[in-house]
């Protein structure tokens, strides 16, 4: 017996080692360096000098603008691309003829083939003024400005991270039992509080993985507010990404990063708990 | 692959496609959007086929088959590297970046891989200051001849009588505008700024990089380019928040936006100036009176180069008037080489854009070392890009 339970913890340890030696090495390890560069100091030309000191966290609110940005570009975001994403989900879940569904979902999961910046490229072209404006002005409408518009970064962010809201939604609405449609229309349900009372609430945990999951994403996005809004909107990834390539300041960009990571921590735990708590089902500690 | 100086010519569905191809290689214009936001460690890569066999010229120290190297984008005709791989069997991998400050922050993380980079003259001695680069053996560059040079553009690379980098071309900084949108004609930074909060209003650009806009706005009360004064900065900063909600974008990748006329203003370095102006002719190119920047980029070789020989072999065949000519026509930056500018043709250096008259030339100043490494001035870009 105990040679049994040897084994299988050798099993276990064995299964597991190569995710757990991946994870210390490229998320574990680097984090611990990000953690020390933190406390240091900005070297005289630049980069990172030894030091002890939480100097960088206290001049957080330098960048708090970028931090209040982010705080509601990424909810804002994420509703936008639920929104859009619903219907799609609830209509590939539903509504589609069986043999269609399979190409309809792999449409979907295409564009993903293509790097989004290239994507992002794209719609810089088509929202540019020999794009759409061009198209406009033909028909009589001069000089509309596009592109650098808060509206050109919504739709570039709904546009990028729509599959990624699509899909959780998709499965969790796949998986709902018809019979319980049935039985609320047998019960005298309209068809909008059966929707409201049953199709939304059963599909919660996948609209609160999908949300959480694009809100997250764009905690650190960057690229497309600077491709699509002219990098007049400053976010945290831009503030990241400035400190440290351009001015270098290692250790500031590093209080930054640790910050985002926790902010990014909360925001998951949260977003677990409400759609546990709303949808009624059973808890799933994704953390 | 070898069209660098055709690019960006008014869009049609081929160019459009080229266009993509592009930029998947990490090319567009310099210190451009992809380098600014660190995409700009894209890597293009020329040929990475094995060499053929070393011609006996080089027999001497073995090249290797293989160097890195770090520079701008559309900085070089591709041709050039394909003709050194043909002669000595080294591949020419090159890697495109944005600013010089993440060409820095590349170094200094080290390992880099690059055994030739192309540092602007401001940041040379800071390289030198953090052991970074090395004294040139000049006795291995032999088609390079100080005395051709013309010193203005060349001072920085010497330090205390050592020549740790030599020139590749040098150039301005000042402000591409399309006359048939602003017809009010301009010349001069104050103008600038004051025409992008009226008539230029939410289609005027400035680069997303803290030298140029920064030290422009400082032009705009005749402080200097470089200053570092607290409050000569107050009052930049003063004007820039003041602009910032004007602006159609902070950005140095502006060849697109004002090629598709969506911007009809920007700050501009003489090659893109040169470039915009090619294609469409309404852009003109424009110094301010005031002053501004005068830069020369270099070429250095790292400390820890992994191929050294193949750094010295590519620098000193890009010091041949012959193929540097190539590069200046591909680039349409000028020469600081007496040599090449012999080779140019007349209607090169004939073009006041590249070749400025010395009234104009003679305000302008160099970028200094200190406005690299001041985080001053980079926490005052922060405030103005989160404005």
């Amino acid at each position: 017996m105990h040679g049994s339970r040897l084994r299988k913890t050798l099993l276990t340890a064995m299964l597991l080692g190569p995710a757990t030696a991946w994870l210390v090495v490229f998320l574990v390890l680097p984090f611990i360096a990000i953690a020390v560069f933190s406390v240091g100091e900005r070297a005289p030309e630049g980069g990172y000098q030894a030091a002890f000191t939480f100097a960088q966290y206290a001049n957080l609110p330098a960048r708090a603008t970028a931090f209040w940005n982010t705080m509601v570009l990424a909810p804002v975001g994420a509703l936008a691309c639920l929104l859009v994403a619903y219907p799609v989900a609830y209509y590939l879940a539903l509504q589609a003829p069986q043999r269609w569904r399979l190409i309809l979902l792999a449409l979907v999961v295409i564009p993903f083939w293509t790097s989004l910046l290239m994507r992002t490229y794209a719609w810089m072209y088509v929202l540019g003024g020999r794009g759409i404006p061009a198209l406009l002005a033909y028909i009589g409408f001069e000089d509309v400005r596009l592109i650098n518009t808060p509206g050109a970064v919504l739709l570039g962010i709904v546009y990028g991270y729509l599959p990624l809201m699509i899909l959780p939604i998709y499965v969790s609405l796949e998986r709902l039992d018809r019979r319980l449609l049935e039985a609320s229309a047998d019960l005298g349900a309209t068809p909008i509080s059966t929707f409201l009372g049953v199709t939304l609430k059963l599909s919660l945990p996948g609209v609160m993985t999908g949300f959480s999951l694009v809100m997250i994403l764009l905690l650190g996005e960057y690229l497309i507010p600077t491709l699509l809004g002219g990098g007049k909107v400053f976010f945290i990834g831009n503030a990241l990404v400035d400190l440290f390539l351009q001015s270098r300041n290692w250790p500031f960009g590093s209080a930054i990063a640790i910050t985002l990571v926790l902010v990014s921590v909360v925001v998951l735990i949260a977003a677990n708990r409400i759609s546990t708590r709303v949808s009624g089902a059973r808890r799933v500690d994704l953390i | 692959m070898s069209k660098s100086y055709r690019d960006g010519l008014p869009i049609s569905p081929e160019s459009f496609v080229d266009q993509l191809m592009r930029l998947k290689r990490g090319s567009i214009g310099r210190r451009d959007f992809l380098g600014l936001t660190g995409l700009g460690i894209a890597t293009a890569v020329m040929a990475r086929e094995i060499g053929i066999m070393p011609t006996p010229a080089f027999a001497a120290e073995s090249l290797g088959d293989r160097m890195s190297i770090a520079t701008w984008p559309n900085y070089h005709d591709p041709q050039t590297f394909e003709n050194f791989k043909k002669d000595t069997g080294v591949a020419v991998e090159v890697n495109v970046f944005g600013s010089n400050e993440e060409m820095l922050a590349k170094l200094q993380a080290g390992a880099s891989g690059w055994s030739l980079f192309v540092p602007t003259n401001y940041t040379i001695s800071t390289y030198k200051k953090l052991g970074i680069i090395e004294p040139l053996e000049m006795a291995k560059l032999p088609n390079f001849d100080g005395s051709q040079e013309d010193p203005r553009f060349t001072g920085e690379g010497t330090i205390d009588g050592t020549i740790y980098a030599v020139p590749k071309n040098w150039g301005t900084t000042g402000f591409a505008v399309n006359t048939k949108k602003l017809t009010k004609p301009m010349t001069s930074w104050k103008e600038f700024w004051d025409t992008a909060m009226a008539e230029g209003d939410s289609r005027t650009m400035v680069h997303d990089y803290q030298l140029t806009t920064i030290g422009n706005a400082l032009k705009y009360f005749g402080y200097s380019f470089n200053s570092l004064k607290p409050d000569e900065l107050a009052k930049a900063e003063e004007l820039l928040l003041k602009v910032k909600p004007h602006l159609f974008a902070v950005s140095s990748d502006y060849q697109p936006g004002m090629r598709a006329g969506d911007a009809w203003m920007t700050m501009c370095w003489t090659n893109d100036g040169a470039q915009l102006h090619r294609d469409i002719p309404e852009i003109a190119y424009v110094l301010g009176k005031e002053g501004g920047e005068i830069w020369t980029d270099f070429y250095a070789i790292p400390k820890d180069a992994p191929n050294k020989p193949a750094g010295y072999a590519l620098l000193n065949y890009l010091m041949n008037p012959q193929v540097a000519v190539k590069e200046h026509l591909a680039n349409g930056a000028p020469s600081t080489d007496a040599r090449v500018n012999k080779l140019l043709p007349k209607e090169v250096l004939d073009n006041p854009i590249l070749y400025p008259a010395a009234d104009l030339l003679t305000p302008l100043e160099f970028g200094a070392a200190a406005t690299l490494t001041d985080p001053g001035r980079a926490e005052l870009m922060a405030r103005f890009k989160s404005a």
